[in-house]
């Protein structure tokens, strides 16, 4: 069983609060819910290795990623990240996008069925639509074959007939994939849509809302 | 037909010109763009002071940079002395010296093109690159790299036109030699010193003009093909 422990302590640029979380999560979908401004995307960034706390640990299945003495490079740390908006890379195509970060003599063939990408592979990212850069994105993640996926509001960037798009890929993946997700995002439906243990998230606090 | 074909000294001239702007252009974007991504990324001790002294061949009178580089690497110069005493080989007045001269006057424009599409490099994407495995050695081959290409063939055009056109700090550095340091311009100015020298100037300005428009537009052609490709579009 995976299991992220998260202790830290990390100051929010323009925040009259700081980020004080304080929990773990394990298999399957756990979602963090709260406002915008109230540092889950700071909270995300933290656990990734693009930002770091003031104080705390962070460990992974036992492994520490932060800590005393402890501070692995993002590339070090087992995760797959899906941010708010894609960040394809411009010059690649969609299948050099999806195997960026996937171990050599990765198999894309099962991710590629579950998202729906076959139609898309020779594409560049600029002749997508958001929820199939999206949803490359999120292959991406996923062919990393991560410890655990970060998806970072992936939906908010899309509108509503985009959001149906993508969200049933987001349900089969959680279903279909033995990889642990941590969801952070402003929408209880879409937490509830996807059938995640949620926590809430408010003023930089982090509670078990169960 | 006259008009149509080069002499000997006239070729040596223009294969001389464009070897010496070629190996200042090749020699010097590598740490241009080392310079560029330097002051766009990392922390620099006496940012300002960097900053001027790279630009500051661009507004300095080409002559007293020259001269400047007489002062450091001719025979007396306080690394040219040094280096003529302890080997015997002596920079300038020789191709070289042309090479450095020239490299020189380019530097500070390779620099400005580089690192405009340094500055243009979205950090998120690289900070996806490293999430998902890439080292920042790679994420610089794979990421960054390729998507300032646009700029670093900029930075190649502006070097070479600028280094194909050099003059001044080559005349006093490198002196006028035929064969050796006697670039295209110099030989134009060579030309208008002689009572006679007006075809030989007028035919040395058209050869001049030729080879630069052709290096332009083949720079053009490059840099919008790079462009295409890098676009994000499929092909």
């Amino acid at each position: 069983m995976t299991r992220l422990s998260v202790d830290i302590v990390r100051t929010l640029p323009g925040a009259r609060f700081r980020l004080r979380a304080s929990f773990a999560a394990g298999d399957g979908t756990t979602a963090i819910l709260g406002p915008s401004g109230a540092g889950k995307t700071m909270l995300l960034h933290v656990i990734a290795g693009l930002a770091r706390p003031e104080t705390g640990t962070i460990s992974l299945d036992g492994r520490a990623l932060y800590g005393p003495g402890v501070d692995l490079a993002p590339e070090v740390r087992d995760l797959g990240m899906v941010f708010q908006e894609p960040r394809l890379f411009p010059h690649l195509s969609v299948r050099a996008n999806m195997l960026y970060g996937a171990p050599k003599g990765s198999d894309p063939e099962a991710a590629i069925a579950l998202l729906g990408l076959g139609d898309l592979l020779r594409r560049r990212p600029a002749d997508l639509s958001g929820g199939e850069a999206q949803r490359v994105a999120i292959a991406r993640a996923l062919l990393r074959r991560p410890k655990m996926i970060l998806m970072d509001e992936p939906l908010s960037g899309l509108d509503p007939a985009r959001k149906g798009e993508v969200l049933p890929h987001l349900r089969s993946l959680s279903a279909a994939e033995a990889t642990p997700i941590l969801y952070v995002t402003h929408v209880a439906e879409e937490a509830a849509a996807l059938g995640a243990r949620i926590l809430t998230i408010d003023d930089g606090v982090i509670a078990d809302a169960a | 037909m006259q008009w149509m074909t080069l002499t000997e000294a006239e070729w040596e001239v223009l294969f001389l010109s464009l070897r010496v702007a070629a190996t200042a252009t090749i020699i010097g974007l590598p740490i241009a763009f080392w310079a560029a991504w330097s002051l766009a990324r990392r922390r620099v001790p006496f940012r300002g002071l960097v900053k001027a002294i790279i630009q500051l061949p661009l507004v300095l009178p080409p002559v007293v940079v020259g001269y400047l580089l007489i002062v450091t690497f001719g025979r007396q110069g306080w690394i040219g002395g040094p280096l003529y005493q302890a080997t015997g080989i002596s920079i300038a007045f020789t191709t070289t010296a042309a090479v450095i001269a020239t490299g020189i006057v380019a530097f500070p424009l390779m620099v400005r093109a580089c690192r405009l599409s340094i500055e243009t490099l979205d950090p998120k994407l690289e900070a996806a690159a490293r999430v998902h495995g890439a080292s920042p050695t790679r994420v610089f081959w794979t990421l960054s790299a390729p998507l300032c290409l646009p700029g670093i063939l900029a930075a190649t055009t502006l070097g070479f036109a600028r280094g194909f056109g050099e003059f001044g700090a080559t005349l006093i550095f490198a002196a006028n030699i035929p064969g050796e340091t006697r670039t295209l311009p110099i030989a134009i100015y060579t030309a208008l010193q002689s009572p006679t020298g007006g075809e030989a100037a007028a035919r040395l300005v058209v050869i001049s003009v030729t080879a630069a428009v052709g290096a332009f537009l083949i720079s053009e052609w490059l840099e919008r093909r790079t462009r295409e490709r890098l676009s994000g579009e499929s092909r």
